[in-house]
């Protein structure tokens, strides 16, 4: 069994920067619970401005709890109560005074199952432009539509059938799809929730070269399963272990050399 | 570790979960044959329930009618005191062109006249009255026969029965007969069942009436209970907070949907006349009625419909920054509405063939006149036929399985509608 010495005393998990980074998103001592069940203990994280961070752990480990606080999606579940500090460009986004609406246009999502629309793709991606007032005129929701597809490298398989349903795109065009209707908004950051579990593996080989091109803008946070995927897009990584944040550092770093006994054995195979 | 004794036999395992396998076919193929064998059962009730109306209803499609050429005689009609006039005597005269020997005794007379229907006197006063210039002219009119007559035609008055049990006796089917060898019987297409009100005389009593006064409730039951329903199902579904209340409100609007009828009839009867006197017998107050009992039914197959939405598709609005309402009204409501839409007809299916409450607040009257608006008098088809089957005159048992067979086709058709939208625009995700 692997003991569990990190929880009962919050660490402030920083890893080193890469770069001179900024800090977009910094997290302090956040317990979520649902009803009386805490499914998230304490979490301090920094996420750093362009760079890919990606969240591994074992299933129910609370990762994608913890993703979903990012963007307030979790205020959608009704038994959901967050509690802590979470600072997105150092404002608290669960300030009674931040619009969930407004955060998530700045804070972008990508779900596990690719879930467009069911309209036309023109209309997944403009859907958000409109909403949020981005723009009025055909042409301008023209050119915004382009320029998300083209963003979300998939512009040249759908540009001749933009009228028809996003629905009828294989698994791997519809997420892209999806990455490209949350590019459409502007935002600032990108939550992806295992964004490849649905996928086959040349469909992921895309969504991840996808990835490492986006990051150059956005900053990006992937949750995921795959251990391999972290190790190829991630620039830092967090360990989470029943609803804890066990280590966080630099993707080599922790691949090569944990800190944790826990973070060791599970990337090693030994459970999860 | 060793295998536990229970699992160790000479055959293995295998052995004994054959033996399994067959008696669990076994058990499948007794409950195919159940199922097959209900649906079986249900198809034979209902061919029938359609065998036994169609049989006697059939006959009241058709209406046998007796075309008369009448002298429009100046001393008995003048223009001056249109529309009242002798048009029996006109139609009697015309008929004792044919028989003159039934001229000769008062009571054979009358008896002559009783051939056509008593309405036909009628249908010619408006001929006349819609062009007085004819009064002195010899006008072809088509009348339909009084209902002995009719049944004696269609075959329903056997002439072999004894002339004192029949309701035709041998001098009146020596007319009859007479008036068919002149070609002047007719059997046409009974257009009057439903181009015509009700009447106390069966060959001209039709359904007018009632399926003005149905369309009239229906479209006061929808307008009330399909906004109500939508927009409580939507609060309760995606808004209300899940409380008590809110539990207490989703059990009782599935109690409600379950309140006998007649209830909601006596409420009506208490409420709509009682206290807010609202007019007896009128299709806004049966729609209102109605819309009490189609408003749980809409509830519950809308909440149904938006539970049935998948979150992705929430999830996937809320990630782009949609508000709770933009995600109700720009996703969810729109895949909901197959959903919905089939729900509701539904629902109004149901209300079209709701009688009890409609017989509490009046609408079993006896009105020979279709409602101009919805605060007239009028009857319901349903309750139309419950008049109908109550009524003595034997021409009334064959238009009462012809009024059910319209209520029913009507009902076929509102719940083909239901399928056919559904299937229309349900999407697939």
């Amino acid at each position: 069994m692997v003991t569990d010495s990190s929880s009962t005393q919050p660490i402030r998990e920083t890893a080193r920067p890469v770069h001179q980074e900024r800090t977009k998103i910094s997290t302090h001592e956040v317990d979520v619970f649902y009803g009386a069940a805490q499914a998230i203990r304490k979490v301090s994280i920094d996420l750093y401005e362009k760079a890919v961070t990606a969240f591994i752990g074992p299933s129910g480990c609370g990762k994608s709890t913890f993703l979903r606080c990012l963007n307030r999606m979790n205020d959608t579940i009704d038994v959901a109560r967050v509690e802590g500090t979470i600072l997105l460009d150092g404002q608290d986004i669960y300030d009674p005074k931040v619009d969930p609406v407004q955060l998530r246009a700045r804070v972008g999502m990508v779900f596990q199952k690719p879930n467009p629309f069911p309209k036309s793709i023109y209309d997944n991606i403009a859907y958000g432009p409109r909403i949020h007032g981005l723009a009025t005129r055909k042409s301008d929701f023209d050119d915004i539509v382009e320029w998300s597809l083209r963003k979300a490298a998939i512009w040249d398989e759908v540009k001749d059938r933009l009228d028809q349903p996003g629905t009828g795109l294989s698994g791997g065009q519809q997420q892209r799809l999806c990455i490209a209707r949350a590019l459409a908004v502007q935002p600032e950051v990108l939550l992806m929730d295992e964004p490849c579990s649905a996928l086959d593996p040349i469909a992921t080989a895309k969504v991840e070269e996808l990835i490492a091109e986006m990051k150059m803008e956005y900053t990006i946070v992937i949750v995921t399963h795959n251990m391999q995927q972290a190790g190829r897009v991630a620039d830092r990584t967090a360990f989470f272990y029943l609803g804890d944040l066990i280590e966080y550092e630099t993707t080599a770093k922790l691949f090569m050399n944990p800190r944790e006994e826990q973070t060791e054995a599970y990337i090693s195979g030994r459970f999860g | 570790m060793d295998l536990p004794p229970v699992l160790r036999s000479e055959k293995g395992a295998i052995e004994t979960i054959r033996k399994g396998v067959r008696k669990r076919n076994r058990s499948q193929i007794f409950l195919q044959i159940l199922g097959i064998g209900a649906i079986s059962f249900a198809f034979l009730m209902l061919a029938i329930l359609l065998l036994s109306l169609t049989s006697t209803g059939y006959k009241a499609f058709v209406q046998t009618y007796l075309t008369l050429d009448v002298y429009v005689d100046p001393a008995e009609v003048s223009e001056e005191q249109l529309p009242r006039g002798g048009f029996d005597d006109v139609i009697e005269a015309a008929l004792l062109q044919y028989f003159p020997e039934a001229g000769e005794d008062r009571a054979t007379r009358r008896a002559l006249g009783g051939l056509p229907s008593n309405g036909a006197q009628f249908i010619l006063r408006d001929k006349v009255a819609a062009d007085p210039s004819r009064i002195g002219e010899t006008i072809r009119i088509s009348v339909p026969v009084s209902d002995p007559y009719d049944q004696l035609n269609k075959g329903l008055i056997d002439r072999e029965t004894p002339e004192q049990r029949r309701r035709v006796d041998n001098r009146e089917v020596a007319w009859f007969d007479a008036l068919k060898e002149e070609g002047l019987i007719r059997t046409k297409l009974n257009w009057g069942l439903i181009t015509r009100p009700d009447s106390r005389f069966p060959e001209l009593a039709g359904l007018k009436g009632a399926l003005i006064g149905s369309f009239w409730a229906l479209l006061v039951c929808f307008v009330i209970s399909f906004p109500l329903g939508i927009g409580a199902a939507i609060y309760l579904e995606e808004f209300a907070p899940k409380n008590r209340v809110s539990d207490l409100i989703e059990v009782n609007i599935n109690n409600l949907a379950a309140v006998p009828s007649v209830v909601f009839g006596l409420l009506a009867l208490a409420v709509f006349l009682g206290w807010f006197g609202m007019p007896r017998s009128a299709p806004l107050v049966g729609g209102m009625t109605l819309s009490l009992m189609t408003m749980p039914t809409i509830i519950i197959a809308t909440r149904a419909a938006l539970k049935a939405v998948p979150p992705s598709i929430r999830e996937a609005a809320l990630g782009v920054g949609a508000s709770k309402h933009q995600v109700v009204f720009g996703h969810v409501l729109p895949l909901a509405f197959p959903g919905i839409l089939t729900g509701t007809i539904i629902g109004l299916a149901q209300a079209l063939g709701e009688t009890a409450p409609l017989l509490l607040i009046g609408m079993n009257a006896f009105i020979t006149s279709a409602p101009a608006t919805p605060l007239d008098a009028s009857t319901a088809l349903p309750t139309q036929i419950f008049i109908w089957a109550d009524s003595p005159e034997r021409g009334f048992v064959s238009r009462t399985s012809a009024a059910i067979l319209v209520l029913l086709s009507f009902l076929i058709v509102m719940n083909g509608l239901a399928i056919f939208l559904r299937n229309k625009f349900e999407r697939k995700w």
